[in-house]
């Protein structure tokens, strides 16, 4: 009889890449149901529109590549990719908005660099960033929160929204951005951000309905959805909490000063912690492996970097968010991270190399 | 390093990045080590340790007797192998040994007559009244090797004349399913501290440590009390995570020093001995034994009676699973050593060797079949569990494009080949595999190099040696001239004749015959 041959260790591995992804859409739940309860349920059909075109692109550019699509759609990366696009885009966004998105993510970014493992960039953060400056309109056209809201929108208005651009009575987002006030509202930061460049302190600003709280209606309650997902993810080890607590003290510490200086023309340490896509950059976007670097240490730095670039973005650039870019902008410093960031191996204490 | 010292007398352990905790399942520790009857026939690899084979001094037919040398080491890094039983030598030939090629290397072949009569035996009961030199030589002769794995000669390491801090005699193993070793200490603790005493009187070590991972609780409490009236040997228990019984992940665990990269322990002050190692080396000096038998763990869940064995070196892996149940399913894997490190064995007729400490025989439900490999998504696992605080990924990326130069420089020397990092890889990545094909090339392109070298310089030699000769030559050619000359000079001297006349008159001879001769042609041409 003949015994079969297979190199060590002769075990299975306790997690595989599948089981990875999956886990990271589970701790996107809370998140994705904040979002629900906030912007409505135009994040439902962002989802399905954007997981449907990330399968098929990649299944489309496997087969192209002649690789086996089968092992390339089970380890549900194209998945992760999709909902992280589809969590950071308006809600309401016209359905070509998510679709071209997906694509340019999982077909260019990922695809063309040679797929999972070789994409020097963030795919979905990549896909964000054609969206914003192609698109700045739709990309910008958040919906109000819904206890802002004079409209509840339905899913029926929603679908006909990103669909159409009109509700079944005719409102297009625009109109249904519109606050109590009937005057139309930007997103906090951006509010922020707008009102500091007109040479508006920081107190007159947020004396607004939209900034009660800590860090503005709907978003707070976003941020901490996506804590909470973050912080299962670490408590089951799908990541280590190098990157977020780097990424965190990295906008915290340059925000702290900028407040003890100018607390009138500085946007707040909670605002820049828990307005805008801090938390989800922190633990879902910073955090995906292959862009990210190798080492704790190395991932330390990173993390440590993209928030401060996400400071001087919100403080000084012409995003009212800097997320996206700053991880983008990361991810080229990568190389040069990994190379000085290297952990001492054994046996190599006290020698140069 | 004093107060290092002060912490390692107070019992402090250290730790070790990564590490990982896979199922133990060393559920074959629960039966005491049963004895296995003879096999048909021993097959006996001339090297089952690391170096060269000795000299073979038996030949087909010859009647050998239990315990005689069938080889005899004379030169550095030989090691003999001995008859495990009594019988006759069938034959000397090639076939197939325990090793991942599956390879074929020259064994002796004993079919053994079932008396199990013991030859002429040389113990040392007094070692203390002979000198070191004596005993090592018998170590050596008793053709004892370290038996946790690498198989290096016992007597060569105690041979290195280095002060020593402490000897560590290693009891961990940590590697799931194997627990021989635990079964040694449970019941032969007595002897292993007595082979202690021998190594550490042989090597003028001080002290001792003996080491044991948290999950043998049995082993701790038969060690203890064994060890209640010794001063200078002392018992560690360790913290359970694998790969603390490597032996730099132990000095580490017990000093907290880290042998330095391409150093040895003895470098800083340290030697490792394995449990069973001490077990042999006082069977042999005591007891006079050469290394004959080892226990072996058969486990896993295609065997009915897993548990330990005394297995005698050579005995077929075939004859020790049919002892213990074995009952093949289809794709059946084999492995020899445990399942983080071991290989897997293309057939059975292999022989149970010095290093060899367990037979796994998993069903397919306990270790079920890796994963197809898939592509590395950089998430650090592997980094996380390294022992050795390597980058596994990066290593992985270099080694997979041949940058040797890079491999280089990011350590893959350092790498002990534990598998942590492929067992945590949720690509499924046979990592090890990769690197170990890697440091296989480099070694060659090593290798190739030398030797490149060694003929450049060789033809360097011969193209001086060549030029020297020509100009010895030319020289001899010169004098042999000169000395022409000053003869025909003399000559003319004496005589008052220049012998240049003489070439003269034969040149002038010459042209007339040859004008002569270009007269008759042209006149032939005339006519």
């Amino acid at each position: 009889m003949t015994f079969r041959i297979a190199p060590a260790p002769h075990t299975k591995p306790a997690r595989s890449t599948g089981q990875v992804m999956r886990l990271v859409c589970y701790a996107l739940i809370p998140g994705a149901l904040a979002h629900y309860v906030i912007f409505g349920p135009g994040i439902i059909i962002q989802l399905l529109l954007a997981t449907i075109t990330a399968v098929a692109t990649e299944f489309l550019f496997t087969q192209a590549r002649r690789r086996t699509s089968h092992n390339t759609l089970a380890d549900y990366s194209a998945v992760v990719t999709a909902v992280l696009l589809a969590l950071s885009i308006p809600s309401l966004a016209p359905w070509w908005i998510i679709v071209i998105g997906t694509v340019f993510s999982i077909g260019i970014v990922k695809h063309l660099y040679g797929g999972i493992g070789q994409n020097i960039f963030n795919p979905a953060m990549a896909g964000y960033v054609v969206l914003l400056v192609s698109f700045p309109l739709q990309m910008t056209s958040w919906p109000l929160p819904a206890e802002l809201s004079n409209f509840s929108v339905s899913f029926y208005d929603a679908t006909q929204l990103i669909f159409s651009g009109y509700t079944a009575d005719g409102y297009n987002v625009q109109q249904l951005k519109a606050g109590v006030d009937g005057i139309s509202m930007a997103t906090p930061l951006d509010t922020l951000k707008t009102g500091l460049s007109q040479q508006l302190t920081t107190p007159e600003i947020t004396n607004n309905p939209i900034f009660s709280g800590i860090a503005g209606v709907g978003w707070q309650l976003l941020n901490a959805a996506f804590l909470l997902g973050g912080l299962a993810l670490i408590a089951t080890r799908v990541i280590s909490w190098h990157i977020p607590v780097g990424l965190m003290l990295g906008l915290a510490v340059p925000a702290l000063i900028g407040s003890a200086i100018a607390p009138d023309q500085s946007i707040g340490l909670f605002m820049h912690l828990f307005g805008g896509a801090t938390m989800l950059g922190a633990f879902f976007i910073a955090t995906d492996p292959v862009s990210a670097a190798t080492s704790n240490r190395g991932r330390l730095y990173f993390g440590l970097l993209i928030g401060f670039l996400v400071y001087v973005i919100r403080t000084w650039g012409g995003y009212p968010d800097g997320v996206a870019f700053a991880v983008l902008l990361a991810n080229m410093c990568v190389p040069i991270i990994d190379k000085y960031s290297q952990p001492t191996v054994y046996g190599h204490k006290g020698s140069s190399s | 390093m004093q107060r290092s010292k002060e912490l390692i007398e107070q019992g402090h352990i250290w730790t070790f990045p990564g590490g990982i905790h896979p199922p133990e399942r060393k559920y074959a520790a629960a039966e005491p080590i049963r004895e296995l009857p003879l096999p048909e026939r021993f097959i006996l690899p001339l090297r089952q340790h690391i170096g060269e084979p000795a000299d073979i001094l038996v030949k087909p037919g010859d009647t050998v007797l239990k315990g005689q040398a069938l080889t005899n080491s004379k030169q550095h890094g030989q090691l003999p192998v001995h008859a495990p039983s009594s019988g006759v030598v069938s034959s000397i030939g090639p076939a197939r040994v325990a090793h991942p090629s599956g390879l074929a290397d020259t064994c002796i072949i004993i079919e053994p007559d079932g008396d199990d009569r013991w030859g002429e035996r040389q113990a040392y009961a007094d070692y203390r009244n002979h000198d070191h030199a004596t005993l090592l030589n018998h170590i050596q002769q008793s053709g004892i090797a370290g038996l946790g794995g690498a198989g290096f000669p016992t007597a060569q390491k105690l041979a290195l004349q280095k002060p020593l801090d402490y000897l560590i005699l290693n009891g961990v193993e940590c590697e799931p399913y194997i627990c021989a070793d635990d079964r040694l200490m449970r019941e032969y603790a007595a002897e292993i501290i007595s082979g202690a005493e021998i190594l550490m009187y042989l090597a003028d070590i001080p002290k001792t440590l003996v080491a044991v991972e948290d999950n043998k609780p049995e082993a701790i409490k038969v060690l203890t009390e064994a060890l209640q009236d010794h001063a200078t040997i002392t018992l560690r228990v360790v913290p359970t995570r694998y790969p603390s019984g490597g032996e730099k992940q132990l000095i580490q665990l017990l000093t907290g020093r880290e042998v330095p990269s391409r150093g040895l322990p003895i470098d800083i002050g340290l030697v490792m001995q394995n449990v069973a190692t001490a077990f042999a080396v006082k069977r042999a000096i005591i007891d006079g034994e050469p290394l004959l038998q080892r226990v072996v763990t058969a486990t896993g869940e295609a065997l009915q009676q897993p548990g330990n064995y005394w297995v005698r070196l050579g005995t077929p892996v075939a004859h020790l699973l049919n002892q213990a149940g074995f009952q093949a399913e289809p794709q059946q894997r084999v492995i020899m050593g445990g399942p983080m490190m071991g290989f897997a064995l293309p057939d059975l007729t292999v022989p149970v060797v010095k290093i060899t400490n367990c037979i796994l025989a998993p069903s397919s439900r306990e270790l079920p079949d890796a994963e197809p490999e898939m592509p590395c998504i950089r998430c650090g696992a592997c980094a996380d569990a390294c022992p050795a605080s390597l980058l596994p990924q990066q290593l992985y990326w270099h080694a997979k494009a041949k940058e040797f130069d890079e491999l280089e420089q990011q350590n893959l020397f350092d790498c002990i080949e534990c598998g942590a990092c492929a067992y945590v890889c949720p690509s499924a990545i046979p990592l090890v595999h990769y690197y170990r094909k890697a440091k296989a090339e480099i070694r060659n392109i090593a290798r190739e190099k030398a030797q490149a070298e060694v003929a450049r310089e060789r033809f360097e030699a011969r193209q001086q040696r060549l030029e020297r000769e020509q100009q010895e030559r030319l020289e001899r050619h010169r004098k042999a001239a000169e000395a022409r000359k000053q003869s025909q000079a003399e000559a003319a001297k004496t005589t008052g004749k220049d012998p240049q006349d003489a070439v003269k008159a034969a040149l002038a001879r010459a042209k007339a015959r040859r004008a002569k001769q270009q007269a008759q042609s042209s006149s032939d041409d005339d006519s």
